[in-house]
């Protein structure tokens, strides 16, 4: 067995935070409620996963045709139709991970109201879930990507750092919004309005580059926001366009997307020293 | 195994207390406090909070702990008693870490597990061998050895055929079992119990009392929060009674019971005794009382021992035809019993004096639910039409306790025979 401390030993009890019980245990938590939780929304059911898949692939199909044959924006660049799915099924991700996260604290309220351990839990198992589940999209996303014709690159294997940054961003804010969550109700609204206001300020929709979105001051005004950053890195590396700008290009410059590389860290740090300061009063908070 | 030691080292296997005075320090607590802030007019919008910034510093203090110490040793049974309010459960959840204190410390030795309520954080939508793991992990095991603990609390909980259902398809005393037997199997130093003992049927209620003796027995910790003063009497060394945050005693637990009768007593209602001589026409209620079968006041009548009332009237007038009338009420104020006595007089011709004292003793069987109950007496003449008009509401009060939990106004005495026969329709 693991090293149990010897049990005549006084230890100081301080009370729930947001790493309390040790690291080893929120490690081990985190991943059995992630995917226990997975297993319950796409295993019990054979349609669960299919309607996860269903809905991005709407939105993809919508788009796509209001695109390419109402506005034809998008028929004159060779990548639209897989950077608009690449996209889509990325941002269907941070969406739904920190829509979920949102309200994860307080929606488990009973545990946290009645059982100690690592707080941080909730929201991050919120955002694994996601994850999962977004990696099974992937699966389908890349058969799509080498379908369309472009080839595997060497950058494919930058494409993991892209997905990390992500993950961080999502998870961070995650975090943050379930713990404000918890003393200002109106947050929910309000992320549902800024999360809308992020999609279109990501370069999602509309591709940059020649033919697409070329204003320089529009893009570097674009560049400070780090999910545009990722997404348009990604366009770059993944699917290898020659048309489209770097996001550095984009910002002109790379030490124009040091504003964005602040607002990141700014995002982490925030998230959590916020979660720190609320972990040991949420269960009073409730 | 942690188990093996324990047992090894603690002796300490029946009832009459074995006090572990020798043994070390389990738990340590050093004047904790703990206050809550609760805010006059709640700000919980950011809205809210830009149109009026400051209103959220509008609070009053509410202290729920003010400076309690004591010390718990390695293999106690620790009762905490106190009522609604005393701050039993803020210390309980302190004890668990899931309040973090103001003030003060708390150190422990070894491993708690704390168990709140029964199945906290399960989830009906998982199966059992799911949830009993993840419940495990969350106590602090590592999923390796909840997954090597899954059979025995299967086993325990008599559910092994049906692992891999859904909670939701359990029957809720099939979740007790499973809930209680996690916890059984959780296997810490320390347990912290709030009065999860009051759940299940008789049966499964035998079944967690054995469970706590055993627990006992193998030398365990245990701390157990609760009002239900039998269970602190029956299974506790020592007991604490805890009163608006305060510590009240700590000591033997029959001491500690008795202490907690009379505090719930001066705070309850306390109509009966101090306000009971009430002057009304005819007649005046002296005084109004339970006794116990040695014929000393009691608050409480504990469950199949006969309810004894007592009460003293005064005549100030001189009436013939004069009877006595009870009615035993519930906390709802719905009666329960309604009975009485015409009063004969000194000669038995029902003439009674001014100034002459009727004593009424009255006895009978008890067969209420645990709860309070109240007396209301009445004397009144020729059926309420003559002089004599008295009417005490809640007289008297008293407390039923102990008996098997079981839903109604009364605790019956009863045999029940179900049986199956084959239908002949078929």
């Amino acid at each position: 067995m693991n090293a149990v401390p010897e049990a005549s030993e006084l230890r100081e009890v301080s009370g729930p935070s947001s790493l309390g019980g040790g690291r080893r245990r929120l490690l081990d938590l985190l991943w059995l409620m992630s995917v226990t939780e997975f297993k319950r929304a796409y295993f019990g059911t054979v349609l669960g996963y299919v309607w996860s898949l269903v809905r991005p692939l709407m939105l993809f199909g919508v788009l796509l045709f209001v695109f390419t044959q109402v506005f034809k924006v998008g028929s004159e660049i060779h990548d639209y139709p897989v950077m608009l799915l690449l996209g889509i099924v990325q941002y269907t991700f941070f969406q739904e991970a920190t829509q979920n996260a949102v309200t994860s604290v307080v929606a488990q309220e009973g545990v946290v109201r009645k059982t100690q351990f690592p707080r941080l839990v909730i929201p991050l198992a919120t955002v694994l879930t996601a994850f999962f589940n977004f990696c099974l999209n992937l699966i389908i996303v890349f058969a799509f990507i080498l379908a369309w014709g472009v080839t595997p690159a060497w950058t494919w294997l930058l494409y993991p750092v892209a997905l990390t940054m992500l993950f961080v961003l999502t998870a961070a804010l995650s975090t943050a919004l379930s713990v404000l969550y918890v003393r200002f109700r109106d947050v929910a609204i309000i992320w549902t309005v800024l999360a809308q206001v992020l999609f279109y300020a990501t370069p999602i929709l509309y591709p940059l580059g020649p033919n697409g979105f070329e204003d320089p001051t529009l893009m570097r005004l674009l560049m400070i926001n780090p999910l545009a950053v990722i997404f348009e890195q990604v366009r770059v590396w993944v699917l290898t366009e020659p048309a489209a700008p770097t996001a550095a290009e984009a910002a002109g410059g790379a030490l124009h997307l040091l504003p964005a590389l602040a607002i990141f860290v700014g995002v982490c740090a925030y998230a959590v020293w916020i979660f720190a300061r609320e972990a040991p009063r949420i269960a009073e908070e409730l | 195994m942690p188990i093996d030691n324990a047992t090894a080292k603690t002796p300490a296997l029946d009832l009459p207390p074995a006090e572990p005075a020798e043994s070390p320090l389990a738990i340590q607590v050093e004047g904790l406090k703990k206050s809550f802030r609760i805010p006059t007019h709640r700000v919980d919008s950011f809205k809210e909070r830009m149109v009026r910034p400051f209103a959220a510093r509008d609070f009053r203090e509410l202290k729920a702990l003010d400076g309690v110490s004591f010390d718990i040793r390695q293999g106690e049974f620790f009762g905490i008693v106190g009522r609604n309010g005393s701050g039993k459960s803020t210390l309980l959840k302190l004890l668990a870490s899931i309040y973090r204190a103001d003030a003060g410390s708390i150190r422990m030795a070894g491993r708690l597990a704390p168990f709140i309520e029964l199945g906290v954080g399960f989830n009906v939508d998982l199966t059992a061998r799911e949830n009993v793991v993840l419940n495990g992990v969350m106590m602090g095991l590592t999923p390796k050895e909840t997954r090597g603990r899954l059979d025995a609390v299967l086993d325990f909980a008599e559910l092994r055929d049906f692992v891999d259902l859904k909670l939701k398809n359990y029957s809720s005393g099939m979740l007790v079992r499973l809930a209680f037997s996690t916890m059984m199997q959780a296997n810490a130093d320390i347990l912290l119990i709030d009065e999860v003992l009051a759940v299940g049927d008789a049966a499964f209620q035998q079944k967690c009392a054995d469970a706590f003796r055993e627990m006992k027995a193998a030398g365990k910790t245990i701390v157990l929060v609760t009002h239900e003063m039998t269970t602190v009497e029956e299974y506790c060394h020592r007991a604490m009674l805890i009163d608006s945050g305060k510590i009240q005693r700590i000591g033997d637990p029959s001491e500690i019971g008795r202490e907690y009768l009379r505090l719930n007593f001066q705070h309850g209602s306390d109509v009966g005794q101090e306000a009971a001589p009430a002057v009304s026409e005819g007649a005046r209620l002296l005084d109004a009382w339970i006794e116990d079968g040695d014929g000393k006041r009691a608050a409480g009548v504990e469950h199949g021992d006969r309810i004894r009332f007592r009460a003293e009237v005064e005549m100030t007038c001189d009436a013939a035809g004069v009877g006595v009338g009870l009615i035993i009420a519930n906390a709802d104020g719905v009666g329960m019993f309604h009975f009485g006595s015409p009063i004969e007089g000194k000669d038995g011709s029902g003439q009674l004096h001014t100034g002459e004292r009727v004593k009424v003793r009255a006895e009978l069987e008890n067969p209420l639910a645990p709860g309070r109950y109240y007396v209301h007496c009445g004397v009144r003449q020729d059926g309420g039409r003559g002089d004599v008009s008295l009417y005490v509401h809640s007289a008297a009060d008293f407390v039923v306790f102990g008996g098997d939990r079981a839903g109604g106004v009364l605790a019956l005495e009863h045999e029940i025979e179900v049986e199956v026969e084959d239908g002949s329709a078929s």
